[in-house]
């Protein structure tokens, strides 16, 4: 007993280093164990309390696992319909241009029925930040084959392994996306380790900050695990994302201030 | 008096929308109703009001944009005809979930499928049943002429807020088009974002500290609190039915036999009225003027005195069902109806009330 006590005693103020940030709402996730959308719903929320917006950000979430996102983010939010997510923001930040205004989707739902949604938002280069978390699958839905699903990959719908030939290929949706005039800031990360966590979170500050300029469509995409779908441990997710994930979606800025970044040419082994 | 002017349909509710402190307007080409957006375009009331005029990539995203703006309290309108309305649904059904106040316009043309681009009443079933999934309704205003169409705008806003439910402006091709006078009211300045927060404290303005967050959704996933959803939103519905209710009587005083049309319908129906009495027939006239909610009191009163109805409809028989749940089976109550754009002629009318009740 005594050392519980000794151990309390140091639980000082001045001894804090980390915390949960004030603008989570303390409630269990309803996330699977091990998801990366718990990870980057803090490191939003530590952007939006560290940039003091809590009170001017307005937020929509999608149709899919992060469906109620809006229980956990301690922000005004509103849920829109599957893939709509871009249409509700364009409105709420041209009517409310003072305010910071974000989208939080994964792939069904930005990239397959919101395609025209994601497309159009961004060519006009609506000035709001979008948030879009890839893990290849329909996560809520029970596992299903996402416009991401990796070819030969295996979901409920693709239980043989996606078919490109039959079920069509994969899609680059960010790449799409940062080619068109209205996207500002296109970057893709991963919350996976404690690196990539800081990156994602260095992303989503400077997507935030650029809404002060009025540039443009800033777009974060966090290549996440679905272990629960993909029918894996944590682990092994992650293990099997780095695999074979990052070579099809290769991690790091696509375009930075409105320029398109570029690539180095690999160096033939001589 | 306030401002007169000529005008279209499609224009004066697009000017009544300004005049009435609209903040923006999402909306997608669609004939017969693309004037009220290149009217908006041209007056440019972002530079005057500060209104919001956005072309969409499609209805589905006006609506959706519809949604978004009305979520943060703000008073938001958009326009399509009946195929681009009908892409809408999705969008309105969640609108009423999720109890946001919006004005939607609808010219409505022929269906099914594409139809064509002339006049039509066929979209009343969509339009008051529901029209998207699941138990909701919206009020459902129909204009007989232009200046209704301005009147509307103002009255749809005022309804939507005063529920907080879309409303619906149920026109055709013909109301759109044609050009009358209009008495327009005075421009009402739009209301600042601290008058909106202070009228709106259910929309997602941003959260001070001092509240909880605002969450805007129609999603509960646990069947009890879905009931209780579905209970509110009825409980709502039964107070619109008590207290919106409009419709209007033509020469019902010494009725002998009695047209219920709505809209278009309605006003060729008044011609009718006078063809019919020029030859001693004494008719009147009922125009619902909510279609949602339905006077159904009315209807079933004055069925009880006239000897038959002759219910005329720019569609197969839709309002006719209404009726004929309203009036019951006490009297004789047929349908008059041509379609697919085609409007009815008031001598045809005439000769259908002589044929199908006096005679029938």
């Amino acid at each position: 007993m005594e050392e519980q006590f000794a151990k309390l005693d140091i639980r000082k103020d001045e001894n804090i280093v980390y915390k949960r940030t004030n603008l989570l709402v303390d409630r269990p996730l309803s996330y699977c164990p091990g998801c990366g959308h718990g990870t980057v719903h803090r490191m939003l929320m530590e952007t939006l309390e560290e940039m003091g917006i809590q009170g001017n950000t307005i937020g929509v979430s999608p149709v899919g696992c992060s469906v109620l996102a809006y229980d956990f983010l301690d922000i005004d939010m509103l849920g829109a319909a599957h893939g709509r997510a871009p249409a509700l923001a364009t409105a709420i930040k041209r009517m409310w241009p003072d305010h910071f205004v974000f989208t939080y989707q994964g792939d069904g739902d930005l990239a397959a029925i919101g395609t025209a949604e994601t497309i159009h938002a961004c060519n006009r280069g609506e000035n709001f930040t979008m948030i879009f978390i890839n893990n290849g699958i329909y996560g809520m839905t029970g596992g299903q084959m996402a416009p991401t699903t990796l070819p030969n990959m295996r979901s409920s719908t693709s239980p043989y392994g996606r078919d490109v030939a039959i079920m069509g290929h994969p899609l680059k949706m960010t790449e799409l996306i940062a080619q068109l005039p209205g996207t500002y800031y296109v970057t893709r990360q991963a919350v996976h380790t404690p690196s990539h966590v800081r990156k994602t979170k260095k992303a989503l500050r400077k997507a935030f900050e650029n809404q002060k300029n009025n540039t443009g469509i800033s777009f974060v995409e966090v290549v996440s695990n679905c272990n629960s779908g993909w029918k894996m441990t944590p682990v092994q997710s992650n293990k099997w994302m780095e695999e074979n994930m990052f070579p099809f979606f290769p991690l790091g800025d696509i375009k930075v201030d409105g320029k398109l970044v570029e690539k180095k040419e690999a160096v033939a082994k001589e | 008096m306030g401002e007169l002017r000529l005008m279209k349909g499609n224009e004066a509710v697009a000017e009544a929308a300004v005049r009435a402190g609209c903040d923006g307007y999402f909306g997608y080409p669609i004939t017969p109703q693309s004037e009220i957006m290149e009217y908006l375009m041209a007056v440019k009331p972002y530079e005057t009001t500060g209104m919001v005029v956005l072309q969409a990539e499609s209805e589905t995203a006006s609506i959706n944009m519809l949604y978004g703006g009305a979520g943060t309290g703000k008073m938001v309108m958009t326009s399509s005809s009946s195929p681009g309305i009908s892409l809408m649904q999705e969008g309105i059904s969640y609108m009423a979930g999720a109890e946001l106040p919006a004005l939607i316009v609808n010219v409505v043309r022929g269906g099914p499928g594409l139809g064509t681009i002339q006049p039509s009443q066929a979209d009343y079933f969509q339009a008051v049943k529901g029209g998207g999934h699941g138990d909701y309704k919206m009020i459902v205003l129909a204009p007989a002429s232009v200046q209704e169409m301005a009147d509307f705008a103002k009255l749809g806003f005022d309804l939507a807020f005063k529920y907080r439910t879309p409303v619906m402006i149920l026109s055709d091709g013909a109301i759109g088009q044609m050009m009358e006078k209009v008495e327009l009211f005075d421009p009402i300045p739009r209301r600042t974002d601290a008058e909106l927060i202070a009228q709106c404290p259910w929309a997602a303005t941003g959260k001070p500290k001092e509240r909880e967050h605002v969450i805007i959704t129609s999603l509960d996933l646990d069947p009890a609190g879905q009931e209780r959803v579905n209970l509110k939103l009825q409980a709502k519905y039964r107070q619109i039915e008590k207290d919106e209710v409009r419709y209007e009587l033509i020469g019902c005083d010494d009725a002998e036999y009695l047209f219920i049309a709505f809209g278009l319908s309605a006003r060729i129906c008044q011609k009718s009225m006078d063809l019919a009495r020029a030859k001693s027939i004494k008719v009147g006239l009922l125009r619902p003027i909510t279609l949602y909610p339905f006077p159904e009191k009315q209807v079933a009163e004055i069925a009880k005195k006239v000897k038959g109805i002759l219910v005329v409809e720019m569609n197969a028989g839709q309002m006719i069902e209404d009726v004929r749940l309203s009036a019951g089976c006490s009297v004789k109550i047929e349908h008059y109806g041509r379609f697919g754009g085609i409007i009815p002629a008031p001598d045809e009318v005439v000769r259908a009330l002589e044929k199908q009740i006096i005679g029938g």
